[in-house]
């Protein structure tokens, strides 16, 4: 009997791929995602469909152009992360020309340039984030009170014409929808010479703490953790970058914490502000971007904590992420070159 | 007793071991046609003894293995040698290779025994190792080296420990298994036969927790014969851990040096069918002429272990584990992870094949592969500790060099990455693809550099030949210059007027030189007195001139 199956070993391959890989990716995100939603109500979803189809769209076309196979590279649904990761950090009242500016930079420019997936330098979504955070620096401070305080929550209809049409509801002003986060307001408070411990005679900021770290903030960080160490459950990310991620910015704050607690905020209000946990296990975890070797790992993650905190203290923006994402995407090849790990029986040599 | 460590990486694999463990070891039919590879060892191809048309015995030795390494090869069956040709044989490279097939006439009967004919314990090591050598044993494990050549390989008495290994950590085999659980005190005869030519100062019988009946029957075989410098160890399921040096790993927590054998650090590692096939040669005079072979898979209708005949067709022995299944896709030789496809069933079993795994067709259709996404799955299942991903990219890319700084020679092809892999990228062909380039690389460098160095052994030749003729034409030269000078000597000699003429002239001129070359009370003049020389000497040298001019 002839056999035509000429296969070369190992004959096992596993079932699922890349497709089930992003799924989980994207079914780990829908905590924190629900609980931004429940905070900040709808401006989250129409972020998420203006960038989910933006994506899908750019995507295809840029497929087309390129002349490569459309429907196997959209059902990988790594477009769709990038997306759904882009429109989580974006503010919630974004209009819906600034998610789709964001969304079309981080799938062409920061994607598909350089020869789509698995050949990105840098994180598309960061990309697009930072492209829009400095060409429209208003615009990205739409955030609002998270809804547990705040007095005029916007509903469905009020919400859909602030971000397609830049409706504000009768009798509004942007100052009184609008809210400067946690950390934007801090920043604030003591670049005005106050110190820590006066926050609480601040109106605005003495709402915006909770218990650990921004009000509602907390939680959703909580969310993300929750929905990030399921994914490590799963093995479907690596533990070391979130790990050196977290305890580098812990580290960090905690010195200078210890050292100045009326000018430096606390390991806790680090670690759950802003998208600290977001970060940490869905968008430095890119592995596309990030570094590949175990040890380089360990040093990348630590790497963007440590810009983030310098950012977050010593910068021009409330939070870094993006910009120590990218920081680290541009050390990452040279990480990996200092970090081969000895071979088998090479340990004694190396 | 044994404090165990482990490798960093591998796979836990489903075993599918149980398919073909159900029934005990079946002999193979005798087919009516052998055909016998002569090269089925790492190696030299041994050299051919019979000829077309001679009659053969069982046992006969067909082949001899030549000086250095090599194996021997002997007659499975007795019958007739009815073709010395090129044939298919199992290879991955699917090349031919010469075979000697041979017509059985079914009477099995036997060659005549050789005359050692006493107890093991008072032969001499180099006599145990020339029956070990001409029973034509290889390494049963995979790698088929030549046994006696790697027992001769290392010191005398320097092996501590002398592994046995029944780990058999591929899915789907149990050749292994149904040996140690049937032939358990067979393969002990043979072990102790091992401990005494290494003169091993401990030795371990190692299998996997899969197998609990074999680890059993191993310990009561042991326990029966009282035998208490052998023992068991139990170790977990976890590819490769059958892997050498991932096995020595796992059993002294010591890693073999890259580029090192086992024997660098005391270690030697044998199968445990090799070990039964020395008990064979040693005990029964049996040369290896058959092996277990697991006819196994999810497209074969009865599979089970089977001792084969070498050089049997695989057809027949798919025929007797009844055969296919309707929906057969391929056959693979060896395991799921490590094995090679054939490109038919009608190719003889051979010393290295342990299992025939037949598969169904939606198990061999190839997932295309998408983009490598750097996951990092390969680098944590990586047994060698490499960076798979990494090398699949300086590999895919021929850059060479830097697949060879992140140790490609060190990858053992083991699979996991590829297994692994999100994206279905097979890597290991791509690293196998970058070792063949390399090879080739490598080859046609040395064929360069060999004409380099012809070229300029001949421009070095051709300079020196110049040379020598230069120097002979100046040698001839001189000798005749030697020669004038010589014979115009003679002349002067024959004409005394001339040289008398000569001699007053060389009178005259020295004499010249004498009244020009020294002045007297020439220091501390004056300036007038200078001007007065100066004046007379202008006035001489007018009147030479003058006479010069007459």
């Amino acid at each position: 009997m002839q056999f035509n199956s000429a296969t070369s070993s190992p004959h096992m391959m596993r079932d699922d791929g890349i497709s089930q890989l992003m799924l989980q990716l994207l079914f780990a995100l829908t905590p924190g995602a629900i609980a931004m939603f429940y905070f900040f109500g709808w401006g989250v979803v129409f972020n998420l469909i203006v960038a989910i189809s933006t994506a899908l769209i750019a995507e295809a076309a840029v497929l087309r152009l390129r002349q490569r196979e459309i429907k196997n590279t959209l059902l990988d649904l790594s477009a769709v992360v990038t997306a759904c990761l882009l429109a989580l950090a974006l503010p919630p009242l974004a209009p819906w020309w600034l998610t789709l500016v964001a969304t079309l930079f981080a799938i062409l420019l920061g994607k598909h340039l350089y020869g789509g997936l698995g050949f990105n330098p840098f994180n598309p979504a960061m990309v697009g984030y930072v492209v829009v955070m400095i060409s429209f620096p208003r615009e990205m401070t739409f955030w609002l009170l998270p809804s547990t305080i705040n007095p005029a929550a916007l509903g469905f209809i009020d919400s859909f014409n602030l971000t397609f049409f830049s409706q504000l509801p009768a009798a509004m002003s942007w100052d009184s929808i609008s809210s400067a986060t946690l950390l934007d307001g801090i920043k604030n408070h003591l670049s005005q010479g106050h110190l820590l411990s006066s926050i609480d005679t601040n109106q605005q900021l003495g709402n915006l703490f909770g218990k650990l770290a921004g009000n509602g903030w907390e939680w959703i960080n909580l969310c993300y953790l929750a929905g990030g160490l399921w994914l490590f459950k799963n093995r479907i990310i690596d533990w070391r970058i979130p790990l050196g991620l977290i305890s580098s910015l812990s580290l960090l704050s905690l010195l200078f914490y210890l050292i100045d607690s009326e000018q430096y905020l606390s390991p806790s209000t680090h670690l759950l502000s802003g998208g600290i946990m977001l970060a940490a296990f869905f968008i430095a975890t890119d592995p596309v971007s990030a570094s590949t070797t175990p040890r380089g790992r360990i040093i990348f993650g630590a790497g963007i904590g440590v810009f983030i905190y310098i950012i977050r203290q010593w910068g021009g923006y409330p939070d870094g992420i993006a910009f120590a994402v990218l920081l680290m995407n541009m050390a990452a090849p040279l990480i990996d070159y200092y970090t081969v790990p000895a071979a088998f029986g090479k340990r004694d040599q190396s | 007793m044994f404090q165990l460590s482990h490798f960093k990486g591998g796979l836990v694999l489903d075993g599918h071991k149980k398919i073909s463990t159900s029934s005990a070891i079946k002999p193979a039919i005798l087919p009516a046609r052998l055909t016998v590879p002569l090269q089925q060892h790492i190696g030299h191809t041994p050299e051919l003894l019979v000829q077309l048309g001679d009659q053969v015995l069982k046992g006969q030795c067909i082949a001899k293995a030549t000086d250095g390494i090599s194996a021997s090869i002997h007659a499975p069956s007795s019958g007739r040698v009815s073709a010395i040709d090129e044939q298919a044989v199992a290879h991955p490279s699917g090349l031919k290779a010469l075979c000697v097939t041979i017509e059985t006439d079914g009477k099995e009967q036997w060659c005549e025994p050789s005359a050692l004919k006493q107890n093991y314990r008072d032969s001499s090591n180099q006599q145990l190792l020339n029956i070990i050598s001409d029973a034509g044993i290889v390494g049963l494990g995979g790698a088929t080296f030549p046994t006696a050549i790697k027992l001769q390989s290392c010191e005398p008495a320097t092996i501590n420990t002398l592994i046995i290994n029944g780990a058999e950590c591929e899915p789907y085999i149990s050749c292994d298994d149904m040996l140690m659980r049937e032939r358990a005190k067979d393969i002990v005869l043979g072990i102790q036969i091992l401990q005494q030519v290494l003169a091993a100062k401990q030795t371990v019988i190692v299998v996997e927790d899969n197998k609990p009946q074999a680890i059993q029957s191993l310990q009561q075989a042991l326990q029966k014969q009282a035998i208490d410098n052998i023992d068991v160890i139990t170790i977990p399921t976890r590819y490769p851990t059958g892997g050498e040096k991932q096995l020595i790993k796992v059993v002294t927590g010591k890693e073999v040096p890259a580029n090192g054998l086992p024997a660098d650090i005391g270690i030697l590692c044998q199968n445990v069918a090799t070990a039964y096939s020395v008990y064979r040669a040693v005990y029964l005079d049996q040369p290896l002429i058959s092996r277990i072979v697991t006819v196994t898979g999810d497209a074969i209708n009865e599979p089970a272990n089977f001792e084969v005949l070498i050089g049997t067709p695989m057809n027949e022995l798919i025929a007797q584990a009844g055969g296919y299944t309707a929906n057969i896709g391929g056959l693979v030789m060896g395991g799921p992870m490590m094995g090679f496809s054939l490109p038919n069933d009608t190719l003889p079993v051979t010393k290295a094949c342990n299992c025939l795994l037949t598969r169904v067709t939606e198990d061999t259709r190839q997932i295309p592969a998408q983009a490598c996404i750097r996951c990092g799955e390969c680098a944590e299942v990586c047994p060698a500790n490499l960076l798979p991903q990494q090398l699949y990219w300086y590999s895919s890319s021929k850059n060479f060099d830097r697949a060879q700084d992140l140790h490609l020679f060190d990858c053992i092809e083991c699979g996991c990455c590829s297994a692994v892999c999100p994206s279905h990228i097979p890597l290991v062909q791509y690293y196998r693809f970058a070792k063949t380039e390399i090879w080739a690389q490598e080859k046609e460098r040395k064929k360069s550099d060999n004409a380099r160095q012809r070229h300029e052994f001949r421009e070095a030749r051709i300079a020196r030949e110049k040379a020598e003729r230069d120097e002979k034409l100046r040698l001839k030269k001189e000798l005749l210059a030697k020669k004038k000078i010589e014979e115009e000597g003679q002349q002067a000699a024959v004409d005394p007027k001339k040289a008398v003429i000569e001699a007053a002239l060389a009178r005259v001129k020295a004499k010249k030189d004498n009244t020009t070359e020294k002045p007297k009370n020439t220091d501390n003049l004056t300036p007038q007195q200078q001007q007065k020389i100066a004046e007379a000497d202008q006035r001489r040298q007018q009147k030479d001139n003058k006479d010069e001019a007459t």
